[in-house]
C-alpha cells in the first residue's frame, strides 16, 4: 500500500542586502508575490544556495498576530534568539543558521524581522545599521544621520539626479580595508522608496540639524562618538554584542569624518556634498 | 580606619576620545562621559592601589586640593561609578583579570 503523504509545496526567495543573502521559505504564494514586490532589487539567486547562511521558515496566522507598533523584544535563550513584536514571533538559531517567523501576510513584520537579524550579525562583523540616510555621489557615500524629524527623509528628497539613494532611514555600513562601505537597503522610512542595491566607502558622516542656513562645521570626537551611538538600531542587550557595538562605533569616528550639517530644505545644500 | 580599594568594572567598555572617556554598561547599554578626575580615577582604578594613594599621587597634584577633601569626594565619585556597575569598590584588593575581557584602555 503506497504511503499517504500530504506534501505542501515549499516556496521561498533570497534577499540579499549588505551581502548578506537570507533565504526565505514560505508555503503561500501570495506572500512569496508580496516579498517579491516589496524587495525588488534585492533578490538573490538560488545558484549558489550554500550561500545563504541564513534561512527562515515563515508561517502564516490569521487573524494578525498583534499590535506592529509594541516593543520590541530582542533575547538570547539557550542559543536561540527569540524575537517578538506585537505583530510577530521569531527565533533564530545562528549556529545552525535556520530560523522561522509567525506572523501574518503583510511585510512589515518580516522586514522587522531582517532589520533585527542584520543588526546582530553586523554587531559580530565590525558593521552598523544607522538610522540614517545615505547616497552615493562620485562613487563615495555620505550618510545623513539623525532621529526622525531630524531631515533624513527632506535631504533624500533633495538629492540631484547624479547622487544615488541607497536608503532615506536605515544605513548599512561595514568594515572594508581601512574604512567602511554603505550599502544600498530596502529598509524604507517616510519616502517609502528602495535604495539602490550598490555600495561605495563611506567618506562623511553628517549628523543632520535643521537651520537658516547651509553649513558643516566639525564635531568634537567625543560628540562624534556619542551622536553616532545615539543613532545605531541595536535591540540586543546581551553585553559581548555590546561591546561589539562600542567599539564600532569607536573605529568608526577614527576612521570616518563626522561633522554638523545644518541645513535649509531647498537642493542647495548638495552643493556642499561630493 | 581600613583603606578602599577601586577597579574598573571588565565588563563594561571604555575608550578615550581626544581626552574624553567614554564608558558604556554592559548592563542596560548607558553611555558614561567621564570628566576629568572620573578620569584620573577611572585609569588609575587597577585594583591594588588603594584609593587614598591615588588620591595622593593622581588628584591631589592635578588640582590642588587638600588631600582630605579630594579623598573624601574621590570616595563619593568611587561609590557612585560602582552604583553604576562601571567600577569596583572594596575594603580590600581586587584581584583583575590576566586578560580583561572588557575593552578598558
Amino acid at each position: 500500500m503506497p504511503e499517504l503523504t500530504a506534501e505542501v509545496d515549499r516556496l521561498s526567495l533570497v534577499i540579499e542586502v549588505g551581502q548578506m543573502p537570507v533565504r526565505v521559505n514560505t508555503t503561500d504564494p501570495a506572500f512569496l508575490n508580496l516579498l517579491q514586490d516589496r524587495y525588488a532589487g534585492f533578490l538573490g539567486s538560488f545558484e549558489r544556495p550554500s550561500d545563504s547562511a541564513i534561512e527562515f521558515d515563515v508561517e502564516l496566522c490569521t487573524p494578525p498576530v498583534g499590535d506592529p507598533d509594541a516593543d520590541v523584544s530582542v533575547k538570547y535563550c539557550h542559543g536561540i534568539w527569540k524575537l517578538g513584536r506585537g505583530d510577530f514571533l521569531a527565533e533564530w538559531n545562528p549556529a545552525a543558521g535556520r530560523g522561522r517567523i509567525r506572523q501574518s501576510r503583510n511585510p512589515h513584520s518580516i522586514d522587522a524581522v531582517l532589520r533585527i537579524v542584520h543588526s546582530l550579525v553586523l554587531a559580530k562583523e565590525g558593521g552598523l545599521l544607522l538610522h540614517s540616510a545615505s547616497a552615493v555621489r562620485d562613487g563615495r557615500a555620505f550618510l545623513f544621520a539623525g532621529v526622525s524629524g531630524a531631515g533624513k527623509t527632506t535631504i533624500s528628497r533633495l538629492a540631484p539626479s547624479d547622487a544615488t539613494l541607497l536608503t532615506d532611514e536605515i544605513s548599512y555600513v561595514r568594515r572594508h580595508g581601512d574604512g567602511y562601505t554603505a550599502f544600498g537597503t530596502p529598509f524604507t522610512g517616510e519616502l517609502a522608496k528602495l535604495g539602490e542595491n550598490i555600495s561605495a566607502p563611506v567618506a562623511a558622516l553628517y549628523l543632520l540639524a535643521q537651520g537658516t542656513e547651509n553649513r558643516i562645521e566639525p564635531v568634537s570626537p567625543g560628540e562624534a562618538f556619542r551622536s553616532l551611538l545615539s543613532n545605531v538600531l541595536f535591540f540586543a542587550e546581551e553585553q559581548d554584542l555590546v561591546q561589539s557595538i562600542f567599539s564600532v562605533a569607536f573605529d568608526f569616528v577614527s576612521r570616518v569624518p563626522v561633522s554638523r550639517l545644518t541645513f535649509l530644505p531647498d537642493t542647495r545644500i548638495w552643493e556642499l556634498i561630493g | 580606619m581600613s583603606r578602599l580599594y577601586v577597579a574598573r568594572n571588565p565588563r563594561v567598555a571604555a575608550r578615550n576620545l581626544d581626552g574624553e572617556m567614554m564608558i558604556m554598561s554592559g548592563r542596560d547599554s548607558t553611555l558614561f562621559t567621564l570628566n576629568k578626575t572620573a578620569t584620573i580615577l577611572w585609569q588609575a582604578a587597577d585594583g591594588s592601589t588603594p584609593l587614598d594613594e591615588i588620591v595622593a599621587r593622581r588628584i591631589c597634584p592635578e588640582f590642588e586640593i587638600s588631600p582630605e577633601v579630594a579623598l573624601r569626594d574621590a570616595e563619593t565619585l568611587a561609590r557612585d561609578l560602582a552604583a553604576r556597575e562601571i567600577m569596583q569598590v572594596s575594603e580590600q584588593p581586587i584581584p583583575q583579570p590576566s586578560f580583561p575581557s572588557g575593552a578598558a584602555r
